[in-house]
C-alpha cells in the first residue's frame, strides 16, 4: 500500500521524469512513440469520425446510392454500410421476419456464459442448464413446432452460428477431452493409453483447416450409400474432435500436476476408480488448469471463423459476403472493424475473466 | 477397527512393492481381469467403427470408380498456381510437382515468418517490461488487441490493404527501384556473380570468427577481469572482410531494376500481394504470443538477479542480455517451439486469400482426382515432418541451453 500512496503524492512532473524521460534513450523512445501515436490517432479520427459518411440516400426502389461513400473513400469511413447490412452480417440468410429467433439465441448464449462464469453456479445443475439452453437454442433455430416455421440448417448463419459452433463444440469436446486425458494417464490399460496417444498426436499434427477439408470430403465417404452428411455437421464434428485433442492435453497437465498422494489417499479409503476420479482427482485437477482451459476456449472461439473456408456462413463469412455486394465493394475495412469489435468483445471478456479467476484462485491457494 | 484383508482386490496399491503376484481370478471383482475386459471392449468398439468406416469408404470409392494408389502423382495437374518457386506449368507438370510447389510455398512463408515473428515478438515482450511508461502501454495494447481477433479476419484486413494499393502506373515509389502497387512489392534484384557468392562465404566465415573472438574475449575476461574490445574485430570480420573479397574479385554490381512496361512491371524481384499479406498477418499475430512467452520468461527470473547485476554496476541492458535472458531461455524455449508449430499450421489459412500452400494444393488435387485418402495422407505426412523437425531442433537447442548442474 505504501508504494501506491507514494505514487499519489508525487507530482506529475516527477512521474514523467521517472517513467518517460529517465534517460536520453527513454526520452527518444517517448518522443518517437508520442509522435507516431498522435499521427495515427489523428489519421484514425479523421477517417472514422470527421470525414466519415453515416448514411446514404436510397433510390425509389430502395437500392442504396453509395456515391457519397465513394466520394469520401480515400479520406473517410463509410459507416452507412453498418445500418444497411448489420442484419445480414449478424444473421446471414436466416428468414428476415424470423430473425428474432437467432437474436434470442445470442442473448441465451450470453446469459449461459454469464451463469457459467459465476462460481456460485459451479454445481452439478450447471450441466443441466447447458443441456436445457442448447435444447432451447435448437428449438428456436430449427423451429417447426409451436407455430414457428421450420428453418433448414443451410439458412443459418452469422453470429448465432459462430456461437453454436463454439458452444456446442466445447460442450461436447470437454467431456471427451477429460476421458481422453484420463485414458492417456491410465497405467492399467496400456491399449487404451496407446489409443489416446495416437488420437491426440494425430489430431494435433495437422492444422484445423486440413481437418475441416478432410471432414467435408471424407465424412460423406464414411457414410453408407444414400446417407447425406450435412456440411455444417461435418464442420461441427471436425471442430469437436480437434478441440478435444487440445483440451485433453490441458486436462492432462492438470492431472500431472496433482500430487500423487491424493490418488493414493483415495485408494486407501477404498474408493473405486470412477469414485476416486469424480470426487477427488478431477475437481482438483481441473481447478488447477482453469486459466489455460479458458485460453484454449478463446483460441477455439477464434478458430470457428475457419469454417468459412469450407463455405459455411459464420459471422466472418457473412461479413465478407456483405462487402462483396457490388454497391458496397471496397468498404471492407469498416465491416472488418465491426467484426473485430464483436470477436474482441467475446475474447477479451473471457481473457479478463480468466485473469481475475487466476488471481482469485492464487489467493485462495495461498491461504 | 475392522480387519483389513490385504489380498482384497479393492486395494491394488498395497501390493505394489514386491508382494507375490496373485493369479487372475475369473471374477468381476478382480481389477486386472476387469481392465482386460474393458480394454477388449473399448478396442473392439473403436475397431468396429473404423472397420465400418473403411468398409463404407471403399464401397463408396468403388461406386465412384476411384482406384486407390499413388499413380495420380505422375499425371499432369491442371491446377493454376500463382506462385511457383520451382518450374511448373499447369496441365503439363505432374500432381507430384504441384504438391512440391505447395510444400515449398508453405516452407517459404513459414521460415521467414518464424524469423520475423521471433524478432518482433522478442522486441515487444521486452518492450512491455520497459520502464518507459508509454512503450510498455503501447506494446500491451498491441498484444491484448491483436491476440483477441481471429487471424483469418486479420488476413482479410491485410489483404485488403495490399490490394487497395494503387495500380502499377500510380505505384508508390519510396526509393529508387522499389515499387508498391496492387501487383505486389517490386524490389531490385542483384545480378548474381561469383564475387557475391565469395563475399557471402566471407561473411559467414566472419560470423564464425566474430563468435570465436567473443568467446575468446569471454575467457580472457574470466581470467584477467579485463575484456578485450570486440567491436573492432566484429567490424573487420563482418564488414571489411566481405567487402574486401567482393572488391578483390572485381566488385561487380549490377541491379536488375523493376521498370514499368505497359500495364505491369518487368524485371526485379516480386513479392506477391498474397505472400505479403499472409506474411504480415502471421508475423503480427504470432508475435503477440511470442511476446507473452518472452515476457513471462523474463519475469520468471527472480528479482535478485537484477539486483545483483545492479550491485555489480552493470547497466539494465547488460543485465538483461548477459544475465537474465540466458536464464529465461530455459523457460522460453519449450512454449516457443509450440508457437513456431502454430505459425506453420496457421500458414494453411493462406487458402483464404489465394496463396497456394500445401493444404490448398492438396485440397485441389483431392477434388480433381477424387483421391481423398491419399490427399489426406500427404497433408498429414507433410505436417508431421514439419512438427518433428521443429520439435527435434528445439529439443536440441533446449538441451544446449539447459542448466548444467555441477
Amino acid at each position: 500500500m505504501a508504494s501506491t500512496r507514494g505514487l499519489a503524492q508525487t507530482r506529475p512532473i516527477d512521474w514523467a521524469r521517472a517513467n518517460l524521460f529517465n534517460s536520453w534513450w527513454s526520452t527518444a523512445v517517448t518522443l518517437l512513440l508520442a509522435w507516431g501515436i498522435i499521427r495515427a490517432l489523428w489519421g484514425f479520427i479523421g477517417w472514422a469520425f470527421v470525414h466519415a459518411v453515416y448514411s446514404v440516400p436510397h433510390a425509389a426502389d430502395g437500392a442504396p446510392d453509395t456515391a457519397p461513400c465513394r466520394a469520401a473513400q480515400e479520406v473517410g469511413a463509410c459507416w452507412a454500410i453498418v445500418p444497411e447490412k448489420y442484419r445480414f452480417i449478424l444473421f446471414a440468410f436466416y428468414p428476415y421476419d424470423q430473425q428474432w429467433r437467432p437474436a434470442l439465441c445470442v442473448v441465451l448464449f450470453v446469459a449461459l456464459y454469464a451463469v457459467s462464469a459465476n462460481r456460485r453456479f459451479w454445481r452439478r445443475e450447471l450441466g443441466l442448464i447447458w443441456i436445457a439452453t442448447l435444447g432451447v437454442v435448437a428449438l428456436l433455430m430449427w423451429g417447426g413446432v409451436l407455430g414457428l416455421p421450420y428453418v433448414p440448417q443451410y439458412q443459418w448463419g452469422g453470429l448465432p452460428l459462430t456461437l453454436i459452433l463454439a458452444t456446442l463444440g466445447l460442450a461436447v469436446a470437454f467431456p471427451l477431452a477429460v476421458l481422453v486425458a484420463l485414458g492417456r494417464r491410465s497405467t492399467a490399460m496400456p491399449a487404451v493409453r496407446l489409443l489416446c496417444i495416437v488420437y491426440v498426436e494425430l489430431i494435433r499434427g495437422a492444422p484445423l483447416i486440413a481437418w475441416l477439408f478432410m471432414a467435408t470430403v471424407l465424412f460423406p465417404l464414411f457414410m453408407p450409400a444414400g446417407v447425406d452428411f450435412d456440411k455444417l455437421l461435418a464442420a461441427q464434428v471436425a471442430i469437436i474432435l480437434f478441440a478435444a485433442a487440445y483440451l485433453a492435453e490441458v486436462v492432462r497437465a492438470g492431472l500431472q500436476a496433482l500430487p500423487k498422494g491424493q490418488s493414493e489417499a483415495a485408494d486407501a479409503l477404498g474408493l473405486r476408480y470412477w469414485q476416486k476420479t469424480r470426487l477427488i482427482i478431477l475437481p482438483q485437477a481441473l481447478r488447477l488448469v482453469i486459466p489455460p482451459l479458458v485460453n484454449t476456449f478463446i483460441g477455439f472461439f477464434k478458430d470457428t471463423s475457419l469454417v468459412l473456408i469450407v463455405g459455411i456462413f459464420d459471422l466472418l463469412k457473412a461479413g465478407t459476403t456483405a462487402v462483396a455486394d457490388p454497391p458496397w465493394q471496397g468498404f471492407g475495412n469498416e465491416v472488418y472493424l465491426l467484426l473485430a469489435v464483436i470477436y474482441f468483445a467475446f475474447c477479451f471478456a473471457m481473457s479478463r475473466y480468466s485473469q481475475g479467476l487466476e488471481r482469485e484462485l492464487d489467493r485462495s491457494r495461498r491461504h | 477397527m475392522a480387519q483389513v484383508d490385504l489380498s482384497d482386490p479393492r486395494f491394488p496399491g498395497i501390493h505394489a512393492g514386491g508382494a507375490p503376484r496373485r493369479h487372475v481370478r475369473l471374477s468381476w471383482s478382480d481389477p486386472r481381469l476387469r481392465n482386460v475386459i474393458w480394454q477388449v471392449l473399448i478396442l473392439g468398439t473403436v475397431g468396429f467403427v473404423v472397420w465400418y468406416l473403411v468398409h463404407n469408404t471403399s464401397r463408396n470409392l468403388e461406386a465412384r470408380h476411384i482406384a486407390g494408389g499413388w499413380g495420380f502423382l505422375w499425371q499432369p495437374a491442371s491446377i493454376p498456381i500463382g506462385e511457383t518457386p520451382i518450374a511448373y506449368t499447369p496441365s503439363v507438370s505432374s500432381y507430384g510437382r504441384a504438391l512440391a510447389v505447395g510444400i515449398l510455398n508453405t516452407l517459404k512463408v513459414s521460415a521467414v515468418g518464424v524469423l520475423l515473428a521471433t524478432l518482433l515478438g522478442t522486441a515487444v515482450g521486452i518492450g512491455r517490461l520497459s520502464r518507459n511508461w508509454l512503450l510498455s502501454r503501447i506494446t500491451a495494447v498491441y498484444v491484448e488487441g491483436v491476440r483477441d481477433i481471429p487471424l483469418l479476419l486479420q488476413l482479410f484486413f491485410w489483404y485488403g490493404i495490399v490490394q487497395a494499393l494503387p495500380g502499377p502506373r500510380q505505384a508508390f515509389h519510396p526509393v529508387a527501384g522499389v515499387f508498391l502497387s496492387n501487383r505486389g512489392i517490386k524490389l531490385p534484384q542483384l545480378d548474381w556473380a561469383q564475387a557475391h557468392g565469395l563475399a557471402l562465404a566471407a561473411f559467414v566465415f566472419g560470423l564464425l570468427a566474430t563468435f570465436a573472438w567473443s568467446r575468446w574475449a569471454d575467457r580472457r575476461q574470466a581470467r584477467t577481469g579485463r575484456r578485450p574490445l570486440t567491436w573492432p574485430a566484429a567490424l573487420f570480420f563482418l564488414l571489411v572482410l566481405p567487402i574486401g573479397v567482393w572488391a578483390a574479385f572485381g566488385a561487380p554490381f549490377h541491379l536488375d531494376l523493376p521498370a514499368l512496361r505497359g500495364f505491369n512491371f518487368q524485371g526485379g524481384l516480386t513479392i506477391t500481394p498474397e505472400y505479403a499479406a499472409l506474411l504480415i498477418g502471421l508475423v503480427v499475430y504470432t508475435a503477440t504470443y511470442i511476446a507473452e512467452i518472452v515476457r513471462s520468461g523474463i519475469l520468471a527470473i527472480p528479482r535478485g538477479q537484477w539486483e545483483a547485476g545492479g550491485a555489480l554496476g552493470l547497466s539494465r541492458g547488460v543485465i538483461l542480455r548477459r544475465i537474465v535472458l540466458p536464464q529465461s531461455m530455459r523457460v522460453i524455449i519449450p512454449p516457443m517451439a509450440s508457437q513456431y508449430l502454430n505459425l506453420v499450421k496457421n500458414s494453411s489459412l493462406a487458402v483464404a486469400i489465394g496463396y497456394q500452400d500445401i493444404v490448398s494444393i492438396a485440397d485441389t488435387t483431392l477434388n480433381q482426382t477424387g483421391q481423398a485418402i491419399e490427399g489426406v495422407a500427404i497433408i498429414m505426412g507433410v505436417y508431421l515432418t514439419f512438427s518433428l523437425a521443429i520439435s527435434s531442433f528445439m529439443n536440441w537447442y533446449n538441451k544446449r541451453m539447459a542448466l548444467r548442474e555441477r
